[in-house]
């Protein structure tokens, strides 16, 4: 069940003893391992997970979460691999806490050997992000849910 | 063999592709706009990503959303199915320069036929009947007199910015041609402000008969007979059947012969369908060829029993075709079922199926992504269903077609059902005597 999860890690610590899961991250692996060129990603291997799989009884398309009536959800305008940060020895763009302005750049999605800055269209704080670095993103997918101020 | 491949289309075709697929061992991308995320073909992938908004140019015909699909899913090949990008030259140009292969032929087959001039020109090179006609403009009377007299009454006269029916004359004799001329010239100039006029031999109680091909990279074709659409309504076909009422073992073998000299004269690669147009003498002409897979291939498929999905993947993958000539060894008849009310003049009817019972039993084949509770987005074509009846002579398939008919429940929708039910009933239908023009007189009891 693990395995078949998103979860990187698990702990899990109740009286007496403590145990920790920790899954191999493919994706995150390949992605640290590219060379780098100029603060350009060199063409990462693309992580073979599906976007979302066929079983019956998963969600079709990537579960939208339950959100706040006032969070705003920032989604996917295009189809690609989404980056945190311009390149991996980067900070991401940012962080949950961050209060950001209109324009300010949230991530890289990747297509086709360009990078595109996606630029916020809300001001407000960071809540969440709902999408994991360096892996497939299709159209209209959440990518951060952010509070308006 | 591919290992994977991304699906370029929708509705029952995407399903269609997506089963032979499975059948194959070859994994599956289905892609689908904001609209069709409840649609079966997205559950019955192995993966599936949203490529944009409904309509079709942001979603469907957005190459490089489709394109972008292709990359983070490393799927090898992309089959286009029907509509949408499947005769879009360019996108099989720009699959090509991405190392992804379109299950298709190439960009230059699909430009040669797509130009109907250019593919004209190649059939009359080629040995292949056409529509006998002057290429340009008449200049005066003389001229329609001097055409018309090469090419032999009956010829219509027809308005090169035309459509509908307007600007067209058709005339029996050389008594007729010059009074037709003129008007035919003052109804263009009035209509479309071009008075342009060329002529074509006029095809008599025209039957649309196509011959279904298949070539592969080695320079083989060979065609796999007739499908019969001449119920057809604006255009549009709504009812075919295999073998034709028409049809006779000689024009069979010629119409089979042309077919094979018109794919081989563009060295087709690909399956693919030439239409004909056939008169009354049994003489036929080349109307145009389409390079794809067609909505009524399954009717083909039942009656030669061969899958021609697989037929296609292998060829792009590399395989040679058989070489055989497939003759039906059943009849067979497909009606297309569309979300459309037929009592008010076949009005789109989108919305939701609250009630799906779809036939079943001995002889009924059914290709649909309906389902109960599916909204039916009113961006795409209408198309729900596709019946065939397979049986061994044409009035039983056509029976056990009313049958599985009476039986069909779709409630929520209007569609088509009434119509086909009627149809099957119809005693010129069943005698097989109608051509294009049967629709024109019938109406809806």
């Amino acid at each position: 069940m693990i395995n078949k999860s998103n979860i990187g890690e698990v702990t899990i610590e109740e009286k007496g003893f403590k145990l920790t899961i920790k899954q191999k991250e493919d994706a995150v692996q390949q992605f640290l391992s590219a060379p780098l060129q100029s603060q350009q990603y060199a063409q990462a291997p693309l992580p073979q997970q599906p976007v979302s799989s066929s079983a019956p009884a998963a969600e079709k398309p990537k579960a939208a979460e339950p959100v706040a009536s006032n969070l705003i959800t920032i989604k996917s305008p295009m189809i690609g691999t989404f980056y945190r940060s311009s390149s991996p020895d980067k900070p991401s763009f940012i962080n949950i806490g961050d209060e950001i302005e209109i324009g300010k750049v949230v991530c890289i999605i990747e297509a086709m050997k360009l990078f595109n800055e996606i630029e916020s269209e809300v001001k407000g704080r960071v809540v969440k992000v709902l999408a994991e670095d360096a892996t497939p993103v299709e159209y209209d997918q959440p990518l951060f849910l952010v509070e308006p101020i | 063999m591919f290992k994977k491949i991304l699906i370029a289309n929708r509705g029952e075709i995407a399903l269609r592709i997506i089963r032979t697929c499975r059948e194959m061992g070859i994994k599956t991308v289905a892609v689908y706009s904001t609209a069709d995320k409840d649609s079966l073909h997205v559950k019955f992938a192995d993966e599936a990503v949203c490529i944009g908004k409904p309509a079709s140019a942001d979603s469907y015909l957005n190459i490089p959303h489709i394109m972008a699909a292709v990359e983070i899913t490393n799927a090898d090949a992309i089959h286009p199915g029907y509509g949408f990008l499947a005769e879009n030259a360019r996108f099989a140009e720009i699959c090509g320069e991405h190392g992804i292969k379109f299950i298709g032929p190439t960009p230059s087959m699909i430009n040669s036929m797509g130009d109907k001039i250019t593919a004209k020109e190649t059939m009359i090179k080629a040995g292949v009947p056409v529509v006998p006609g002057g290429d340009g403009l008449l200049e005066s009377v003389d001229h329609a007199k001097g055409m018309a007299k090469e090419i032999g009454y009956p010829i219509i006269l027809k308005a090169t910015a035309g459509g509908g029916g307007k600007g067209m004359r058709v005339v029996w004799e050389e008594s007729e041609i010059e009074k037709a001329f003129n008007n035919a010239k003052t109804e263009a100039a009035a209509s479309f402000k071009n008075d342009g006029i060329y002529i074509e031999k006029f095809v008599e109680e025209p039957r649309h008969i196509e011959i279904q091909i298949a070539g592969d990279q080695y320079g083989r074709v060979s065609h796999l007979s007739e499908r019969d659409c001449s119920i057809q309504r604006r255009h549009q076909k709504l009812v075919e059947e295999s073998p034709s009422p028409f049809m006779t073992e000689e024009l069979r073998k010629r119409m089979g012969e042309a077919a094979i000299k018109a794919a081989s004269a563009i060295n087709y690669e690909s399956v693919g369908t030439i239409e004909f147009l056939v008169d009354k003498h049994r003489n036929f002409y080349f109307m145009e060829m389409n390079t794809r897979i067609q909505v009524e291939h399954c009717v083909t498929e039942e009656v030669v029993n061969f899958d021609l999905i697989k037929e296609q993947i292998k060829i792009a993958a590399g395989e040679p075709i058989s070489g055989i000539n497939y003759e039906p060894q059943m009849y067979a008849i497909e009606c297309r079922i569309n979300a459309e009310d037929p009592y008010n003049d076949f009005r789109p009817s989108p919305g939701k199926i609250t009630t799906l019972h779809q036939p079943g039993g001995h002889g009924i084949r059914v290709d649909s992504h309906a389902y109960a509770g599916y909204t039916i987005p009113p961006y795409y074509d209408s198309l729900i269903a596709k019946i065939i009846a397979v049986a061994r002579t044409r009035e039983e398939a056509i029976n056990t077609m009313h049958r599985s008919l009476s039986e069909y429940v779709i409630e929520g929708i209007k569609t088509t059902i009434p119509f086909h039910l009627q149809l099957m009933k119809d005693e010129r239908f069943r005698s097989g005597d109608f051509n294009t023009k049967f629709l024109e007189g019938f109406k809806m009891q």
